[in-house]
């Protein structure tokens, strides 16, 4: 019990943070393909549809609500207890006290108690499938007036939104417990030798978005908590004078549904970073150990990821561009908006220069990693459309916006994922995951994403909005039909080999290849552990560090790899 | 081997859409319209050259480095290439965005010219109303304690105003082709948006504030209006129709409305 469940230890935690975003991921994800089947056949009478929701699926046909609903929770569970949960909460519990020679997190207790916190969030979310009227259909953004007006403003923003909120708020404590758990052990707890400028990229990763993590979510708990307040308390955060719902007049005055959405994107527009930045650290190692060649511009890279953070703060007007804000801060925004493109350029080059010239090694990780780089820009350029205002009146809204941000934050940051997943897990079990189950997992899935995400982008330039649970309502949409019935198929398929790899996760639990210590012939510390690392990690006698995480292919060493604890000769 | 032929094969596929524009926007019905088309083509050039270059810099490094025990080049960077790419990225987007910005100082920051039409928008669950000022060029002040539809007073025109008498509703926005208008939007319940592709423009109805939208449509014929802000289960019925007209059958239209009343 002390052991596995109510555990101190980092890296059990860290697994259940990993179990818990997949969780999340496989219901997200089923989520999503119902969604999908329904937006291709609304008319198809499906018996399953029926027997899970005898209310809102009635004879198997899917009422509108029912749709958005299944949308708002698939957002959520995406962003927050899958992106949010596994690169940074997972990845980075397991391995920051491993790749820093520490015995254990800073505060392990809290450590514990941030996960449980996630893990009741996620059950008090998942409640609100069960309750009357179902879950929210707000989205996961959760704008009031449509979130704060109580069940009047739609079936499932009764109790269904009010443990959504819940469900949120205790998200962002866990998270905080998190960040300043990952911030104090990252300062304080380095081994002998390990400066700051000798920590890997991955560190930094979780060093930043554990930064961004403190000051995102403490401005989300309290717009969660005025929103809470607005519910169940009567008071007029977010609700205007003068509302009229579903012909029922509110006594609210002085309120401002504005007010949310800053609140909201203050916290939402670093939170795709908290997302993409760990997965960037991830891939600049793997890049590089895959490549036998250090990290090109180490420097440039620890920059980057904190101009990254920081202007990721000064940017979320970018997602308000027609939401009435003053026309001049949305200019001010959109300089903001499109500087960001710069340290992304910066990272992409130097990625470029680290593979440049390198001996590329195509392990399974390596996919994933060079996946990922792919993806990365593909998802990330079209943000110039996004951020500029101008543009933006046209494709915000449409399916071009949720095209790009499933490629950049969904997808982009799933290959990150599982990237570390292949190359991380022969340190955690001791045992390879299976390579041709392995390929097939991962070139089906690069080639469905396309798939998925680039039709929707074409969906976006003829005008499609998102969040319509049906398109027989508008002459225009039906041009977009078989555009969707592509969409949606390269779902179901996509989709399906994810059980591969879920099978695989378990299967080589037990059947996997042994791996030895140090399989990919790695630099950094948690290498030199046996797999799994023992409790405690490296017990009573701490490594000393004596140079840089990347050595590799030092001009006229003995390997083509030198150990972090490797004197210099 | 596989990736590099796969990473060509979407990059190829997905030029092949944008190239073919099989789903594209529909055609623009005023200038604003086409300036927006042609600023959209010069991005769609820079960043289609950006995402083409990348790929093509990935599937080469590949081919190319793939080890085949090819000497490693050992380096840790170089800083000329570092200050030559943050400042050439950084010249690129914060110019696009200044170029953007003019586009958008031209709908939102010009003011409105003295002849314009003004018509009031509302958008309610799940359906548009379109108000004009009638004979007077008066609004009547309006109640959101009257709002009535069944009675036929969607926006709660209050009849001690005089100057409502002579308001006309219309559940269609019709305007006159080559006349500036000038929407003012507003909302009783929840955030809509108002959204015509045709016009290039999208802007979101919020309770409590009256936000002004301004275009000009020269084209005659009829453009779907799409609520493009999630308004609760209908949000995906909330239709209504732009209908502009040559302006004598928009003022027949109007004087007959008029004298229905």
């Amino acid at each position: 019990m002390r052991r596995y469940i109510f555990s101190t230890d980092h890296k059990v935690i860290g697994i259940q943070y990993y179990l818990l975003a997949l969780f999340s991921v496989f219901l997200g994800m089923a989520l999503s393909v119902i969604m999908r089947f329904h937006l291709t056949y609304p008319e198809a009478k499906v018996r399953l549809f029926g027997m899970l929701w005898p209310d809102a699926a009635a004879g198997g046909i899917m009422t509108p609500e029912l749709y958005l609903s299944l949308m708002t929770m698939h957002g959520t569970i995406m962003v927050f207890f899958v992106l949010t949960t596994a690169p940074q909460s997972g990845f980075g519990n397991y391995f920051i006290p491993l790749q820093l020679g520490a015995q254990d997190m800073a505060f392990p207790v809290l450590n514990m108690l941030s996960f449980w916190t996630t893990f009741v969030s996620l059950l008090v979310l998942l409640a609100a499938f069960f309750v009357e009227g179902g879950a929210p259909l707000a989205g996961w953004t959760a704008y009031p007036p449509l979130s704060a007006a109580g069940a009047i403003a739609g079936p499932g923003q009764g109790l269904g939104q009010t443990l959504w909120v819940l469900s949120i708020a205790l998200f962002c404590a866990g998270s905080l417990m998190g960040a300043i758990n990952f911030i104090t052990t990252i300062l304080d707890y380095r081994t002998k030798g390990m400066s700051l400028m000798r920590m890997p990229l991955t560190v930094w990763g979780w060093f930043v978005a554990a930064l961004i993590s403190l000051f995102a979510f403490a401005v989300l708990i309290v717009g969660g908590i005025l929103l809470l307040l607005d519910r169940e308390a009567g008071t007029s955060f977010f609700l205007p004078e003068g509302l009229r719902i579903n012909d029922r007049l509110l006594p609210n005055q002085g309120g401002s549904p504005l007010l949310f959405q800053h609140l909201f994107w203050f916290f939402g527009h670093p939170e795709v970073y908290i997302v993409i930045v760990p997965g960037m650290g991830i891939v600049s190692t793997i890049l590089s150990v895959f490549s036998r060649k250090p990290v090109f511009g180490y420097k440039a890279m620890v920059w980057a990821l904190f101009s990254i953070g920081l202007l990721g703060f000064l940017v979320w007007g970018h997602h308000m561009f027609t939401s009435g804000i003053s026309p001049y801060s949305a200019i001010g925004f959109s300089v903001l908006t499109l500087a960001i493109g710069t340290p992304s350029a910066i990272k992409t080059f130097n990625w470029l220069g680290t593979i440049w010239g390198g001996q590329i090694r195509l392990d399974l990780p390596m996919l994933w990693a060079l996946g990922f780089l792919s993806l990365f820009v593909t998802g990330g350029i079209t943000g110039l459309y996004l951020g500029q205002p101008a543009l933006d009146s046209y494709f915000h809204d449409t399916y071009f916006v949720v095209g790009h941000f499933h490629l950049i934050m969904g997808v982009a940051a799933i290959f990150a994922i599982f990237a570390g997943t292949y190359y991380w897990y022969p340190k955690v079990t001791g045992r390879y995951l299976n390579e041709t189950l392995g390929k097939i997992h991962f070139y089906i899935t690069f080639l469905g994403v396309y798939g998925i995400f680039i039709p929707m982008h074409f969906a976006g330039l003829a005008g499609n909005p998102r969040r319509y649970a049906d398109f027989a309502q508008f002459e225009f949409l039906k041009d977009l039909n078989l555009l969707h019935k592509f969409i949606t198929h390269t779902a179901f398929t996509t989709t399906a080999v994810q059980f591969l790899f879920l099978f695989s996760l378990f299967w080589c639990l037990k059947r996997g290849r042994q791996a030895p210590e140090n399989p990919w012939q790695a630099t950094t510390l948690e290498w030199e552990l046996p797999s799994p690392p023992p409790h405690h990690n490296f017990g009573p006698s701490p490594p000393e560090v004596h140079h840089g995480p990347y050595e590799y292919s030092v001009p006229g060493a003995a390997r083509d790899f030198r150990m972090q604890t490797e004197p210099e000769p | 081997m596989l990736l590099p032929i796969l990473i060509l094969l979407v990059t190829i596929i997905t030029a092949a859409g944008f190239i073919t524009q099989r789903w594209w926007f529909p055609a623009p019905i005023n200038e604003y319209a086409s300036w927006f088309d042609s600023y959209f083509a010069i991005n769609l050039i820079l960043t289609g050259a950006i995402f083409i270059a990348a790929q093509l810099a990935f599937v080469w490094a590949i081919l190319r480095f793939r080890n085949r025990g090819n000497p490693v080049r050992y380096s840790h960077g170089n800083n000329r290439l570092e200050i030559f790419w943050t400042i050439a990225t950084l010249v690129l987007f914060v110019g696009a965005a200044f170029a953007g910005s003019r586009l958008w100082s031209d709908v939102h920051l010009s003011a409105t010219p003295a002849n314009a039409l003004r018509v009031e928008v509302q958008g309610k669950q799940f359906a548009w109303n379109f108000r004009y000022a009638g004979v007077d060029g008066k609004f009547g002040r309006t109640k959101v304690q009257l709002i009535n539809d069944a009675a036929g007073n969607p926006f709660g025109i209050d009849e001690a105003d005089p100057a409502g008498n002579d308001d006309i509703m219309s559940s269609e926005l019709r305007v006159p082709a080559g006349r500036p208008i000038e929407l003012k939007m507003r909302s009783p319940d929840v955030l809509h948006n108002f959204f015509v592709r045709e016009l290039r423009i999208k802007q979101d109805l919020v309770p409590g504030m009256e936000i002004p939208l301004r275009f000009r449509a020269d084209k005659p014929g009829a453009y779907e209006i799409a609520c493009s802000e999630l308004c609760g289960l209908g949000h995906h019925q909330m239709r209504s129709v732009l209908v502009v007209l040559p302006p004598e059958t928009f003022e027949t239209w109007l004087k007959d409305k008029a004298a229905e009343k």
